[in-house]
């Protein structure tokens, strides 16, 4: 199955972790919530939810209802 | 008849909580309770259980209180300054109702005070001690034989209202010897706790079943995984600033043990059905109380003692009665007068109230009493 | 997608299968400021958890006060949070009653060498099996940002408004001085790292202390201009070094490093273990005495 990256904005506190430390510039804070940037590439890789301190990010299998990279709460 | 056997009172404490089911204590030397850890010390691994000398005072209640948690009935013993170490725990394991049993074997305070010296001084620290609205439920022996019951009464007390249970000893009994006969332990009632057997889906570890006095508890570590805290928390047992809520526990808190006056409250009367004064007292003073009564009576003078067994909550029901039927009620007590504040307290007018304390490491004696009975103001 | 949790909590899956299976999610998100590095420990326990295959019921959080100790009621294991200071021996007397619990402590810097301290050192030098985990923020963090025995001399406190005077402790040391049988350091940074620390820590027989660098941006930031949560993370990744590189460094060098890794590590009996041996031995003699 194919993997996706999946935000949960209602638990985004917009402290800007994840899209500090993502290798590809792929992520941004807007309104103090994470949203994918236009024109990016995610590559997976998951270091966003590592150090998210809120669980709000993360990588998990996209369960067929969508074909987006990122999936907002 | 079971086999009589000389024993200190310490011992005896050791001793009736092992009958009780206790396997677990944690303590820190302390004059006078040492005994209690040093026979725990030696007496638990022979049953099992586990004794461990903690670091400090604090560590030892709130070892007592994890062991509990984990399913397995446990004690801690100390003295004066321990006791006031220990105040802040025992909130804690009243609030997240956890039982357990707490020894104080009294000395002469304030602070170090003297340490071998007997005094009944920590009365109002059982009550008020800690900081916070909360229930008590504090037993105080007066005889060694009385020792051995009533720790296992203090710990049945625990297991069946989920609450802390405070044995307020004195120097006197703590290292008094005496013979005693031992129960046949078939006997002797031991309440155990009422755990979950099972675990049971979306339980509220607070929440309290038809007809059942407290909640359930779960031991940790049998499948029933939940949260407990110090924090004024719901029937979830996770923390909450609902007013409503805060108001709710604490009512509970205290109706589980004030709803129950008749099953934890005892006291002793003796020769109180003629009496026209009334020594009261509790713990150590009773025995000079009770040669004190003979020798009055011997004098012609028709005195009873009303002793409270359960010092807390305070027999008012008992005492009020006793003192419509008396003239006098002479208060005697190791301290500069605590217990007396209740008994003026409940007597109000219904008889004169008279006070008799000692707080300079002597004990109070039956001539002493004897002189105060004859006392006419 | 199912995972299996077993039980008690309703759970709406809108987070990771790790944050699924061992948070409590109708807790969350925690009550921690944004950028806390709190909520990346915590997960780092729960990776470490899982990848140990460890069971969610013969686990048990003990946390004491403060920031840290908000760790366990948002953790789906037995949980107890106690009183300030005091997890360590909440949790000696539950791994003494029942010593197949695995037992980890959640505890901060405050808690743990402040009002805690006798607590840590006299567990490590009794080699009780507990795993204790240390969200080491330098600050008082609850009470608003009070300097703790870990905030560095010279740095802000709202009670250090001049700066601080007193030295500060290194814990994973003070643990290991006072005959902690496992001693590590990690960063909130440093998450793989931290975890697999963790991991081995849970796994020591014996008294285990992993004490991790947190950021507190809110209260340590601020007050001493430190900058973000994201400039906090990158002076962790830019300013440690391991155990092996310090090793070849000079104090001079050391000056302002994070060493990470795993610092002590030593196997004398577990005080439990021993404890029940001691039973054993007893109920032995006396059979050969009957």
């Amino acid at each position: 199955m194919k993997k996706v990256l999946m935000i949960n904005q209602s638990w985004c506190k917009g402290c800007g972790i994840c899209a500090a430390f993502c290798p590809k510039g792929a992520l941004e804070i807007v309104d103090d919530k994470v949203q994918r940037k236009e024109g990016t590439e995610c590559i997976l890789c998951g270091q966003c939810e590592l150090r998210c301190p809120d669980y709000a990010i993360y990588i998990d299998e996209n369960e067929g209802d969508t074909d987006q990279w990122a999936k907002s709460y | 008849m079971g086999k009589v056997v000389l024993m200190q009172g310490n011992e005896a404490c050791v001793e009736g909580a092992l009958v009780a089911g206790m396997r677990l204590f944690a303590g820190y030397p302390i004059t006078p309770s040492t005994e209690i850890a040093e026979i725990s010390a030696v007496r638990l691994p022979q049953e099992g259980g586990k004794f461990i000398q903690m670091e400090d005072e604090i560590a030892s209640m709130a070892c007592a209180i994890g062991g509990s948690v984990a399913g397995v009935k446990s004690m801690t013993a100390t003295s004066g300054p321990g006791f006031s170490l220990k105040q802040e725990n025992l909130g804690y394991a009243a609030l997240a109702e956890i039982p357990l049993v707490v020894v104080d074997v009294q000395r002469m305070g304030p602070s170090t005070g003297m340490p071998t010296s007997p005094s009944q001084g920590d009365m109002m620290m059982a009550r008020w001690g800690t900081h916070g609205d909360h229930p008590v439920i504090a037993l105080c022996p007066s005889s060694v034989k009385e020792t051995y019951d009533l720790i296992i009464r203090a710990f049945n007390l625990s297991e069946r209202y989920r609450t802390p249970v405070l044995f307020m000893m004195d120097e006197i009994i703590g290292h008094l010897r005496e013979g005693m006969e031992l129960p046949e332990l078939e006997e002797v009632e031991v309440i155990d706790r009422k755990t979950v057997k099972y675990p049971e889906p979306k339980r509220l570890p607070y929440h309290i079943k038809k007809g059942k006095l407290v909640p359930e508890m779960a031991p940790f570590g049998m499948g029933q995984r939940y949260n407990m805290t110090g924090l004024i928390h719901d029937e979830s047992g996770f923390p909450t600033n609902s007013n409503e809520e805060a108001e709710k526990l604490i009512d509970r808190l205290m109706h589980k043990v004030s709803d129950n006056y008749a099953d934890i409250v005892k006291c002793e009367q003796v020769g109180m059905d003629d009496a026209d004064v009334a020594i009261f007292c509790y713990g150590g003073t009773m025995r000079a109380a009770s040669s004190a009564m003979d020798e009055a009576r011997k004098a012609g003078i028709k005195c009873g003692i009303f002793r409270p067994i359960t010092i807390w909550p305070f027999p008012e029901k008992e005492l009020l009665e006793a003192a419509k039927h008396v003239k006098r009620i002479i208060v005697a007590e190791h301290n500069y007068g605590q217990m007396v504040l209740e008994v003026e307290r409940v007597v109000k007018d219904a008889c004169r109230i008279d006070f008799l304390g000692r707080y300079n490491g002597t004990v109070i004696t039956p001539d002493d009493l004897l002189a105060k009975i004859r006392e006419e103001k | 997608m199912t995972v299996d949790t077993g039980d008690v909590s309703v759970k709406t899956k809108n987070m990771s299968n790790l944050i699924y299976k061992y948070m409590r999610p109708e807790h969350l998100p925690q009550i921690w400021c944004p950028g806390c590095g709190n909520g990346i420990i915590m997960r780092d326990i729960a990776q470490a958890i899982e990848n140990l295959g460890l069971s969610r019921n013969s686990t048990v959080i003990v946390s004491g006060i403060g920031c840290s100790a908000r760790a366990a009621g948002y953790m789906d294991f037995n949980t107890i949070h106690t009183t300030h200071g005091r997890a360590i021996a909440f949790a000696t007397g539950i791994k003494l009653a029942n010593p197949s619990l695995e037992v980890i402590v959640v505890t901060g810097d405050g808690d743990i060498s402040a009002i805690g301290g006798n607590h840590l050192i006299h567990a490590a030098r009794r080699n009780i099996g507990l795993t204790v985990v240390v969200m080491n923020n330098n600050i008082y963090g609850m009470t608003g940002g009070q300097y703790s025995p870990t905030t560095p001399t010279g740095a802000f406190g709202t009670t250090a408004p001049y700066g601080n005077l007193d030295r500060s402790f290194d814990i994973a040391g003070l643990a290991y001085g006072a005959g902690a049988s496992y001693a590590a350091r990690g960063s909130a940074y440093h998450v793989q790292q931290t975890t697999t620390l963790i991991q081995e820590g849970i796994k020591h027989r014996g008294f285990s202390i992993i004490d991790v660098a947190s950021i507190c941006p809110t209260y340590y930031g601020r007050k001493n201009k430190k900058g973000s949560a994201v400039d906090m993370l990158k002076w962790q990744r830019d300013n440690s070094v391991t155990v092996d590189q310090a090793a070849k460094m000079s104090q001079e060098e050391l000056k302002g490093k994070l060493v990470i890794g795993l610092l002590h590590q030593v196997n004398y009996p577990e005080f439990t273990y021993a404890y029940d041996q001691l039973i054993r031995r007893l109920f032995e003699e006396r059979e050969e005495n009957e």
